[in-house]
């Protein structure tokens, strides 16, 4: 069995494929390092990045495919899902092979595969934008923390750094252990050692809220309530719209430490 | 600090305000200005979803729930004892303002009950949505309803600052209007609605002829229909939508189950549940109207008045046109395979994408996302043969197996065995 392995970059993974094509060997399997996968009996082959290869690679997809495409393939292989590396792998071998442009070819396996698991991550990434619950803190900034099923931070920043190009804020991934910030200005890439925030429902500890903080989430929940309509009640339909991995960071399905208020 | 009287009016204000089904934050793209806040993106963002799994992505309140009229199908009608309140426009921004920038919500619904005069009630709305814009430099979505009656200037000057505007009929025929709501008329509602369709248009015409004009409601206008008061049909429902979507440009009618709110009244029915799978079929057939290419008379028409509640319009219209069908779906044109049910407008463009490249098969079908279980009986293609299409077995079979997923226990393989029994020997 021919394993390959790189850096987990996507210039790592470019240059994979261009070496595969150099040394003619084909991987069964495609590692990227940090990925806790072993095999009995069977080398691995490490690859280095290498800019101008990878360079090679992609302007070969753009240029067999289409832009769309290649950004396409570039936020497939973001999502981090484990095979997807393979998935890329072979179409961009498919995409060498045919002598038209696969891209919407779906009746070739690995074309379906890739547009579907984009559409998951695309998804996911919808719904970050729409779930994203920020706190206000004591130092009149803005925080909001969750744990992503896909790594779709990237995707979803441009959105926010639009939307509140006037506050400052922090979106934190705690699954993978780093965020952003924004200042108005620019918005940086960060990563905290000890974060005061509770990981089961990503809410700040109490002395980094804004006083009024608990108020509005409750405020927020109040409205939530009062705008159900009861003879109308759809559980089904609510959890398929809200999955419930979700709920643990919405104000308004918990309102966090308040039970003894209330 | 926030006073515990806010608590009790965003609760009365939001629950007078849930019967207004509209909560779309679609339809105007607008970036960010240096230094404000806020942005509007062209496809609406949900923010949550109520437990009846409507979404939520504005916060939908009333500027007051006081109402000078008595309409028989409204939970704020003014002999309705009902808690009242009234916010001041600081508040709708305060709540505005703090919900929005904890990304709750992707704008803001204002609604009002009408106090004193219509006239009266859209000046206070106008003063309220025109500050957040003035004055918080807010940038986000804005759904604003117009109080049918108001003068033309102002409905000019809401459209100034909402993205959205929407006057709501909320009865279909103007007959039945006069019975349940005596105070207000038939044309009053209509003509608001025509005044905002011209100026949309003419705010059109204006953006080609000049370098710099002011938007007006750019993100259209929207209305709702209540059904099930009264006794009026899906084809007039249907016929009414049809022609605001055509002639008056509507970006969306909402369709509303009416949720019996008054049950002392009795000019309204006496339903016990809301009639919600009705509701459904509606939304059904409006998305075949806006999005499939469809027309009304295919739909519903005089032989058909209602839709059928338990197929849904497409499965309906299939069983009309037994003609039509089978499609073959290496050939048909994209209107046409939008007419197969199971197959919708994603699946159709992945399916005239790819058949470019090759024939497909149900396997490839299947991977697309065809809903073969509905569309297996009416297409055909490189290995499903006709044989088992709506044509060859009997349309009540059809029925029965889409209904149900079994063969009806005293029909088996009907064609087969109608022609196998001619040669039986004859018992002696």
């Amino acid at each position: 069995m021919t394993i390959l392995s790189f850096d987990n970059t996507f210039d790592g993974f470019l240059t994979l494929v261009f070496e595969s094509y150099r040394l003619k060997i084909i991987p069964d399997v495609i590692i990227r390092t940090g990925e806790n996968q072993s095999y009995l009996f069977s080398d691995t082959l490490y690859i280095t990045a290498e800019e101008e290869k990878a360079d090679r690679v992609w302007r070969k997809i753009i240029e067999k495919t289409s832009k769309a495409n290649a950004d396409r393939i570039y936020r497939v292989f973001m999502s981090e899902v484990p095979d997807s590396a393979k998935m890329i792998y072979e179409f961009i071998r498919l995409m060498n092979d045919k002598p038209y442009n696969i891209e919407t070819d779906f009746s070739l396996a690995p074309v379906l595969s890739i547009s579907k698991l984009h559409l998951k991550v695309a998804r996911e990434a919808d719904r970050i934008r729409m779930f994203t619950r920020f706190q206000k803190t004591a130092e009149n900034s803005y925080f909001a923390s969750f744990s992503p099923q896909y790594n779709v931070l990237p995707l979803i920043i441009p959105h926010f750094t639009d939307r509140f190009a006037d506050q400052e804020w922090i979106i934190y991934d705690l699954k993978r252990n780093y965020g952003f910030y924004s200042d108005k200005e620019e918005t940086v890439r960060i990563t905290f050692e000890n974060l005061p925030v509770n990981p089961v429902n990503g809410q700040l500890e109490e002395p980094y809220h804004d006083p009024d903080e608990r108020q509005f989430q409750k405020l927020w929940r109040k409205y939530y309530d009062s705008i159900t309509i009861d003879q109308r009640r759809n559980y089904k339909l609510h959890r398929q719209m809200l999955p419930k991995r979700f709920w643990r960071y919405l104000p308004e399905k918990n309102c966090h430490g308040n039970s003894s208020q209330d | 600090m926030i006073s515990e009287r806010i608590f009790e009016k965003l609760k009365i204000l939001a629950e007078s305000a849930k019967y207004d089904v509209s909560c779309a934050s679609s339809g105007t793209q607008r970036t960010n200005k240096p230094g404000s806040l806020g942005n509007t993106s062209a496809w609406g963002i949900c923010h949550s979803f109520s437990e009846d799994g409507r979404c939520i992505s504005l916060m939908k309140v009333m500027l007051s729930n006081h109402c000078i009229y008595d309409c028989a199908y409204c939970i704020n009608r003014r002999s309705n004892d009902h808690p009242r309140a009234t916010f001041t426009s600081q508040e709708v921004s305060d709540l505005t303002i703090g919900f929005y920038r904890r990304n709750y919500i992707e704008g803001l619904f204002l609604s009002s009950g009408v106090i004193r005069n219509p006239d009266f009630t859209m000046e206070q709305m106008i003063a309220a949505i025109k500050d957040l814009r003035m004055r918080y430099s807010y940038n986000g979505y804005i759904h604003m309803k117009v109080i049918p009656g108001c003068g033309q200037e102002l409905i000019l000057e809401a459209g100034k600052w909402a993205d959205r505007l929407s006057v709501n009929l909320e009865i279909s025929t103007e007959d039945n209007l006069k019975y349940l709501a005596p105070e207000k008329n038939y044309e009053s509602i209509l003509k608001p609605i025509r005044m905002i369709t011209d100026k949309i248009h003419e705010n059109k015409e204006d953006k080609r002829k000049f370098r710099k004009v002011d938007r007006f409601t750019p993100a259209g206008q929207s209305t709702q229909l209540i059904v099930g008061a009264t006794n009026d049909n899906d084809r007039t429902v249907l016929k009414l939508a049809s022609r605001l979507y055509t002639q008056r440009n509507l970006k969306r009618v909402y369709y509303s189950g009416y949720i019996p709110v008054n049950d002392y009244d009795k000019r309204l029915p006496a339903l016990k549940v809301p009639p919600l799978q009705r509701e459904h079929r509606l939304y059904q057939a409006d998305w075949l109207l806006r999005f499939y290419g469809f027309k009304v008379d295919e739909i519903v028409n005089d032989n058909f008045p209602d839709l059928d509640l338990v197929l849904d319009p497409k499965v309906s219209y299939a069983f009309r046109n037994p003609d039509l069908f089978p499609i073959d779906i290496n050939k048909a044109d994209y209107y046409l395979l939008l007419r197969v049910p199971g197959i919708g407008p994603r699946s159709a463009d992945l399916i005239v994408a790819s058949r470019i490249h090759s024939r497909l098969n149900s396997g490839h079908l299947k991977k697309m996302g065809v809903v073969l279980k509905r569309a297996q009986y009416f297409i055909t293609c490189n290995e499903l043969e006709a044989s088992r299409t709506a044509l060859n077995l009997k349309p009540e079979i059809v029925r029965h197996l889409l209904l149900t997923g079994q063969k009806p226990a005293n029909a088996i393989q009907l064609p087969l065995f109608q022609s196998a029994e001619m040669f039986y020997p004859a018992l002696p």
